[in-house]
């Protein structure tokens, strides 16, 4: 089946079998290894992308709904600067900082998942943002420095904004 | 490969469905996809997901609350009709999945899977919702305890859609009470739940009692026996006690790896018992009986 949707700000086209798990696609087809593959059944955010900018589970999107959409991954999360240098969203560049990560494996979900509640929710606190991210699990880190990342992040984005 | 119709109306959806009944109906994914991978890909699929006519959410004529089936659960918590008329519907769809579900996971697919744990079927019972099926002979309107037919079944024909699902004019008149019981508050499959509403008369006594229940039986259910011993009474003390004792014949819990049987009357017990006791503590007529 053709398809046709955004991905990361370029347009694709791509003909595959509808059914198959987006997350697969992007790993094997398009070869984007950044988002993971933890439980395969929607509980732990680790596929997390963005399907037009709403944090959904990759590996319960069956391709074909794509069509039409605009998808973002943690490899179009950081935006290019004029001089082509690397600029990390803001939720990176704090995770970078405080030491949120550890094995990493959630660590694109959780980027992800938090940039776009960050951007619909500015103001989240620390008690918010740990509701908005209570669908993306980590085995290693015990989320206290992934929170106090975050926590971080919002407050660089909102003084960004004031800017 | 699998054959997949994305219709861009109901109409062209109800023909869809009519035309190849053995074809899977996708919304949101949330239920069907889990575990798919180990499973042959379906011979085709009829997409809906996003439908724009399955995700209106409008009064009708006669003033009742029309929620379309394809609202996500995120639409869901961001209107406020909806939370006006059934402020028990908002608070169960905020406790299921976390975003990444919410965000897929529809009013219809939650009824179309119809599992003894499915958050919003209680609610639904307990706000007396009517769900619109249509098939190619036209539209028919089921009490939602008609439609719930057992375990993981449903009166929905092999040719019908579920399109929408109607509140009674009165709901927002209801007091309204939603409680879940699980091991975490998001991403957890509820061990109990009750969702009970009631209307309070003059006299204080309560008036249309409605008690719906998930997770005690392989279906969810209405509470008849409790709503009988609560209907017509004043709230106190020893009416909570007779309610808890009733409704241990309403619900025949199993055990499982999520719960046992016992903690789950328990729980259902004390979940009435303390409903009961909120009714008499916020009531406003001095109830000289108790
Ligand atoms: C990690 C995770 C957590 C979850 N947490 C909860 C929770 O806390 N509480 C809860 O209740 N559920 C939960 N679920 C289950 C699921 O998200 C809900 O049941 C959701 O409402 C399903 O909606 P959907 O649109 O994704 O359904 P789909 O998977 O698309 O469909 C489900 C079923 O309904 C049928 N169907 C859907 N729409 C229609 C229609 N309009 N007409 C006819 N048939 C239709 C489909 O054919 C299918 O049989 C969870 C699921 C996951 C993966
Ligand atoms: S791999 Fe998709 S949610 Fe765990
Ligand atoms: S860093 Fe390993 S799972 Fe979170």
């Amino acid at each position: 089946m053709k398809l046709r949707f955004r991905l990361n700000d370029e347009d694709k086209e791509l003909d595959v079998e509808p059914f198959r798990r987006l997350l697969d696609v992007l790993r094997e087809d398009l070869h984007l290894t950044g988002s993971k593959e933890g439980c395969g059944e929607g509980e732990c955010g680790a596929c997390t992308v963005l399907i037009d900018g709403a944090p959904v589970n990759s590996c319960l999107v069956p391709v074909a709904q794509l069509d039409g959409h605009d998808i973002r991954t943690i490899e179009g999360l950081a935006r290019q600067g004029t001089d082509g240098e690397v600029l990390l969203d803001e939720v990176q560049q704090a995770l970078v900082s405080f030491g949120g990560t550890q094995c990493g494996i959630c660590t694109p979900g959780i980027a992800l998942c938090a940039s776009a509640a960050l951007t619909r929710e500015p103001n989240a606190d620390r008690a918010r943002l740990r509701e908005l991210l209570a669908g993306n699990l980590c085995r290693c880190t015990g989320y206290q420095l992934i929170i106090d990342a975050l926590v971080d992040a919002a407050s660089t984005r909102r003084g960004n904004s004031k800017r | 490969m699998t054959d997949w119709i994305r219709p861009t109306s109901l109409a062209e959806a109800v023909d869809a469905r009519r035309d190849h009944p053995d074809y899977l109906v996708l919304a949101g994914g949330t239920d069907v996809m889990v575990g798919a991978i180990d499973r042959p890909a379906p011979i085709g699929v009829i997409d809906i997901f996003g439908l724009p006519e399955l995700c209106v959410c409008e009064h009708d004529d006669e003033g009742r609350l029309r929620l379309g089936a394809g609202m996500s659960y995120a639409h869901l918590l961001g209107d406020a009709r909806v939370a006006a008329a059934a402020p028990a519907l908002v608070e169960s769809a905020r406790e299921i999945g976390a975003l990444q579900i919410q965000a897929r996971g529809t009013l219809g697919g939650n009824l179309g899977t119809c599992s003894p744990v499915g958050d919003t079927l209680p609610v639904l019972l307990a706000l007396d919702a009517e769900i619109e099926l249509r098939g190619p002979d036209g539209t028919r309107w089921l009490p939602v305890d008609d439609f719930c037919t057992g375990y993981r079944t449903t009166a929905l024909a092999a040719d019908e859609l579920i399109v929408s699902v109607r509140l009674p004019v009165d709901s927002s008149s209801r007091e309204q009470v939603w409680r879940k019981v699980g091991t975490r508050r998001a991403q957890s499959i509820s061990k109990v739940m009750l969702c009970a509403s009631t209307h309070r008369r003059d006299d204080g006594r309560l008036a249309d009692v409605r008690i719906g229940l998930g997770a005690i039986a392989a279906r969810p259910l209405r509470a008849r026996a409790t709503e009988a011993v609560l209907e017509g009474a004043l709230p106190d003390g020893p009416l909570a006690a007779r309610a808890a004792q009733a409704v241990l014949n309403d619900i025949a819990p199993i055990d499982d790896v999520r719960s046992r049987a016992d903690y789950r009357r328990a729980t259902t017990a004390r979940l009435i018992r303390r409903w009961v006791l909120h009714l008499a503590q916020t009531s406003t007529t001095t109830n000289t009986g108790s």
